[in-house]
């Protein structure tokens, strides 16, 4: 029964082509821009994701802030508010894992007759730990490095693009940063960008004293500008930014009425933030393609009712020689469905092919995952029974004598 | 069938039907009985609004009376469900209309395959039996033809192949040569008498005596009621 029904809508379909196709193209541009904006805001989900997993969990930066030097106020940042002794400090605090006092500044980096623009992240050995950043070949400096002021590096894979040949190992390499000559001791894994949209991997990371001592210079000896906590765990978070908090009020001796001379930033908070952020856009972009499907459904059951008045005799015919109102409603609602279908088939596939173009053109990431391509089929789908259904009763509810009559 | 050519396939008692108009229930049917048993071959005559398409349109079961009572087979139609009434319309009753009323976009295969689709038969054999139909209405070799593309004779042919199709006992016509010139119209009454013979029950209505004179008995109407009810004389039926 479906099999001859199928062809009968397919023909009904094919008998008014251009109206078909109109009728089609709300449904198309309804699934198309569901797809579409579903990819989009996927891919910005997936993107914030990504990166918030190269940040590293669970961690507190505490940042220099201000404080009165000769009477002006440094800005953030800029501070020399924080000393290598609170990161000694802050690691004996309970629920604290790692932590790294860190001083990063750009610099030019010169390896033979390339020079490249970059990160120079002066720390120590547990930062790579902090922000669990693994080594692609070679080896980590180590505590002693940092005692003795080695010159030695860590560098990113953007770094290394940059300054090195396709093919060339860098490991063993002597690079200059101010004329301080390094040795590249080993390359990190790539991480991409932060949720600034900054390059993470445009770095190369060297002993903090190092740093400070041959490259930066520091006015205060013994100051660093961040220092990374990381917890024992998501629970463990606000206790320890507490008791950070105090620690360092009470080492900087603040007074009661005095404002935190620090910082301290949670990480993880600003990325759920961005990651909430997405997920809304993702959902608004969702909603508002949503509507489209909504006009392409009312375009069905709008051309469905003009095709039961216009084939008002048709069904009177049908009903004479034995069609029952169950087979009047299911050839309707089959061509409903099936234009509906049919136009969520193209529409896939233009959704697709236009995120795929977006993210040929823009770089933008997109996520095409296959619940939202099956969402999109189950909802054109619905749609096309939901606004075929009114139409088709309407069909089948005619009287057969009132039906044949009908001019 | 001819085994059940004295059986009682038609009955209908006191039936009549109003119309709802702008000025009114308007009868158009006064309530008749008539009782035609199976094989029997009757012309439904009377002059125009005398109510004879009301008549088949409510034998069909195309339409519902607003009084009396119709036995189709035996069954009170009145009380039959849709479906049911569909069932009927599908198997037990061929309706041929004075319009033809086929359906434009199908080819004549299509056409008079339609009530098997209904009937709920695969492709195959109802392509099968369309062709059957065709060849035995003279078609042959028209299957894949659209009905704009032959002529009205033909049209009504394959009309009545696809009234044909369910083996039905019962052929109900409202002036099938109604459209059709006189020749036509010679043919498809020969076709009638042809299904007549192999015991099909046909209940015609014309407004001529020449067409008339095919059918066995003669039913006359005028104003919504049964006015004569005869035997054609033996010397006026046209011989085969
Ligand atoms: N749907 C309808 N609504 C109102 N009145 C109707 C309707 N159908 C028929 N009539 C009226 O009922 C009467 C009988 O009509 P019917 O069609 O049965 O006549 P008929 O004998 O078939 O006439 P004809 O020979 O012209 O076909 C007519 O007066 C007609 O105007
Ligand atoms: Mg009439």
């Amino acid at each position: 029964m479906l099999g001859p029904m199928l062809g009968e809508a397919w023909h009904a379909m094919g008998s008014n082509k251009l109206r078909t196709a109109l009728t089609m193209l709300g449904m198309v541009i309804g699934v198309g821009s569901v797809v579409l904006m579903m990819a989009i805001g996927q891919g910005a989900q997936y993107a914030v994701e990504q990166t918030i997993s190269t940040m590293g969990s669970n961690l507190y930066v505490i940042i220099a802030g201000w404080t009165q030097v000769s009477g002006a106020r440094t800005g953030g940042g800029y501070g020399f508010t924080l000393r290598l002794g609170d990161a000694d400090a802050i690691a004996e605090l309970d629920d604290v894992v790692t932590v790294a006092p860190v001083h990063q500044v750009a610099q030019q980096i010169v390896y033979g007759s390339k020079n490249w623009n970059a990160n120079i992240v002066g720390t120590t050995p547990d930062y790579l730990d902090a922000r669990s950043w693994a080594l692609v070949s070679g080896h980590a400096f180590t505590d002693e490095d940092v005692r003795s002021a080695t010159r030695v590096a860590l560098l990113g894979k953007t770094v290394i693009e940059n300054l090195f040949d396709p093919g060339e190992d860098p490991l063993g390499k002597i690079i200059r940063v101010r004329n301080t000559p390094f040795e590249v001791i080993g390359t990190l894994a790539p991480k991409g960008q932060n949720l600034d949209g900054r390059d993470q991997d445009d770095a190369i990371v060297v002993p903090l004293s190092t740093a400070q001592r041959k490259i930066f210079g520091v006015p205060f000896a013994g100051s660093v500008r961040s220092i990374m906590v990381k917890a024992e765990s998501a629970e463990a978070m606000p206790l320890v930014e507490k008791s950070v908090i105090a620690l360092l009020r009470q080492r900087h001796r603040l007074r009661e009425d005095q404002e935190n001379d620090f910082y301290i930033r949670n990480l993880a908070a600003a990325a759920d933030t961005a990651a909430e952020t997405t997920r809304v856009m993702s959902l608004l972009l969702g909603a508002i393609a949503s509507v489209s499907l909504l006009v392409g459904g009312i375009g069905i059951m709008n051309i469905m009712l003009v095709s039961v008045t216009e084939r008002t005799r048709e069904i009177g015919i049908r009903m004479a020689i034995g069609a029952r109102q169950k087979d009047i409603l299911a050839q309707f609602l089959l061509e409903a469905i099936m234009l509906s279908i049919t136009g969520c088939l193209i529409g896939l596939v233009l959704g697709i092919g236009g995120a795929l173009l977006v993210n040929a053109l823009t770089n933008m990431v997109i996520v095409i995952s296959g619940g939202s391509v099956l969402v999109a089929f189950a909802v054109a789908a619905g749609v096309g029974v939901f606004f075929g259904f009114y139409p088709a009763r309407k069909a089948a509810a005619l009287d057969p004598i009132e039906a044949l009559r009908y001019q | 069938m001819a085994e059940r050519a004295s059986d009682e396939i038609i009955r209908v008692v006191g039936l009549g039907k109003s119309y709802i108009t702008a000025a009114g229930p308007f009868p158009a049917l006064k309530g008749v009985d008539l009782t035609i048993r199976g094989g029997e071959y009757v012309a439904v005559m009377g002059p125009s609004g005398s109510g004879k398409s009301t008549f088949m349109n409510l034998l069909g079961c195309l339409d519902t009376p607003t009084m009396g009572d119709y036995f189709l087979v035996g069954r009170n139609v009145a009380h039959l469900e849709s479906d049911e009434l569909a069932i009927l319309r599908n198997r037990t009753i061929g309706f041929v209309f004075q319009g033809f009323n086929l359906l434009p976009r199908m080819s004549l295969e299509d056409n008079v395959a339609l009530p098997l689709v209904y009937t709920r038969i695969e492709r195959e054999p109802r392509r099968k039996k369309a062709r059957e139909m065709l060849a035995k209405v003279g078609l042959e070799g028209y299957a894949q033809s659209l009905p704009a593309r032959i002529s009205g004779g033909q049209q009504q042919r394959v009309a009545i192949a696809r009234a044909l199709i369910n083996s039905p006992s019962l052929i109900l016509a409202d002036e099938p040569t109604g459209n059709l010139d006189s020749h036509t119209s010679e043919e498809i009454m020969a076709l009638f008498r042809e299904l007549n013979e192999e015991g099909i029950t046909i209940v015609l209505v014309t407004h001529e005596h020449d067409i008339a004179v095919h059918a066995k008995r003669q039913v006359r109407f005028l104003d919504g009621l049964i006015v004569s009810d005869v035997l054609t004389p033996a010397h006026e039926v046209q011989p085969c």
